[in-house]
């Protein structure tokens, strides 16, 4: 299964990023063979507003089926939805191999709603 | 010269007296039996009313055009969500699109080449309009939480009359509200007050303005001994078209909501001027 971690650099060693729309970086791993590539997200970063929404859609488009990220604002919670993508919650920052462990042995809540206010409206 | 010129009252920073201004220019053009339009383009605040006191006798909904993706003929080609400078469309299994951040600019229906866009309104708010005696007054009214004010200053000045004198009271600021507000006038009218603030904002919407090409003339408000606008409009040859001078009993007036003219006759002479040296320069 494939899972994206946002992250604050490029590696799984690196602390996670809590941020979905604006993360540095996603990390595209492979639960099964452990295979992770970094993808910047530097243009999203810099979005005047629709961050959330173009991550979503960068995420959909690696191929991701979760994302594992800190906090989801209210448009991308639905782009999200709409892309049939789980959303797992690290509560406090850690390294990306540390959020991929609690995954793998399901301790990370499935977020059900956004838990974070939108930027624009 | 034209006889209807459009003259925009901007200021960059707030409260330096824009409103003040463009309500006293609407009142002594009055005087001299011109024919005014006052166009409140504040649509977050607008404020003009409570001077000119206005009969509203219209409320028309403005919006702008927002798309709807007709889920039988879209093909998930995703060129709609690439087009969007404002992230409003994205393309996940279909485009989902988010309104409310939607420009209504169009290249969406444009670009799809199935034709499965159409475009429909989302109200952001109101232009109202009415008189208020010789003078005509339309204000738009943006509905509150609503992030996008360009399309409703559109809509109000879409209502200018070609046979009045316009004023556009602009916004604060000098991002794409200011910008939507100036397009088109004839004159910009920079309301700056002689503080470090009002210079800094003063020089930004400046700097705004010179590439768009219009010309433009600043008042000082509530002048006194600090000179830092007056050097830096002649250093940098920008007229300044008068010099309103610092007087507590203008506050009270305008406090009232009250035009200064009766309690202070010699305010109109302070407007009458300043018109004529606007007419100078257009």
């Amino acid at each position: 299964m494939k899972v994206a971690i946002t992250s604050s650099a490029q590696t799984l060693a690196d602390p996670i990023d809590m941020h979905f729309g604006r993360a540095k970086v996603f990390i595209l791993a492979d639960t099964e063979t452990g295979r992770a590539v970094a993808h910047d997200n530097a243009q999203n970063l810099h979005a005047a507003q629709g961050a959330g929404i173009q991550s979503a859609e960068t995420v959909a488009r690696l191929g991701a089926e979760t994302v594992i990220t800190g906090s989801v604002g209210p448009k991308a919670y639905r782009a999200l939805q709409e892309a049939g993508i789980k959303i797992a919650l690290v509560e406090a920052v850690c390294p990306g191999t540390e959020a991929l462990r609690r995954f793998k042995n399901d301790e990370l809540p499935v977020l059900d709603k956004p838990n974070s206010e939108g930027h624009w409206v | 010269m034209n006889r209807f010129p459009a003259i925009a009252i901007a200021s960059g920073k707030g409260g330096t007296g824009k409103t003040t201004v463009a309500v006293h220019l609407a009142a002594a053009l009055l005087f001299q039996k011109r024919t005014v339009q006052y166009l409140d383009c504040d649509v977050e605040e607008p404020n003009g009313h409570l001077f000119l006191k206005p009969l509203i006798d219209s409320v028309e909904p403005a919006g702008i055009p927002v798309p709807v993706v007709d889920a039988a003929r879209c093909t998930s080609c995703g060129k709609c969500a690439q087009v969007c400078e404002f992230n409003a469309i994205a393309l996940l299994k279909k485009p989902l699109t988010f309104p409310e951040l939607c420009h209504g600019c169009g290249a969406c229906a444009l670009v799809c080449p199935v034709g499965a866009i159409r475009e429909e309104p989302r109200a952001i708010g109101v232009v109202e309009s009415g008189q208020a005696g010789a003078t005509t007054i339309v204000q738009g009214r943006l509905t509150i939480g609503e992030p996008m004010s360009p399309p409703l200053i559109r809509a109000v000045k879409a209502r200018r009359d070609p046979r009045a004198i316009a004023l556009f009271d602009a916004p604060p600021g000098t991002a794409c509200p200011f910008a939507t507000t100036v397009r088109g006038a004839d004159f910009v009218l920079l309301v700056a007050e002689p503080t470090p603030f009002g210079l800094h904002d003063l020089v930004l919407a400046i700097e705004t303005l010179r590439p768009l090409g219009v010309p433009l003339g600043v008042v000082v408000n509530r002048a006194d001994e600090d000179r830092r606008v007056q050097d830096f409009c002649a250093a940098n040859g920008v007229p300044v078209l008068a010099e309103l001078p610092d007087d507590r009993r203008v506050a009270e007036t305008y406090a009232r909501g009250e035009l200064l003219f009766d309690r202070l006759p010699e305010w109109r002479g302070h407007f009458e001027n300043l018109w004529a040296r606007i007419e100078e320069l257009l």
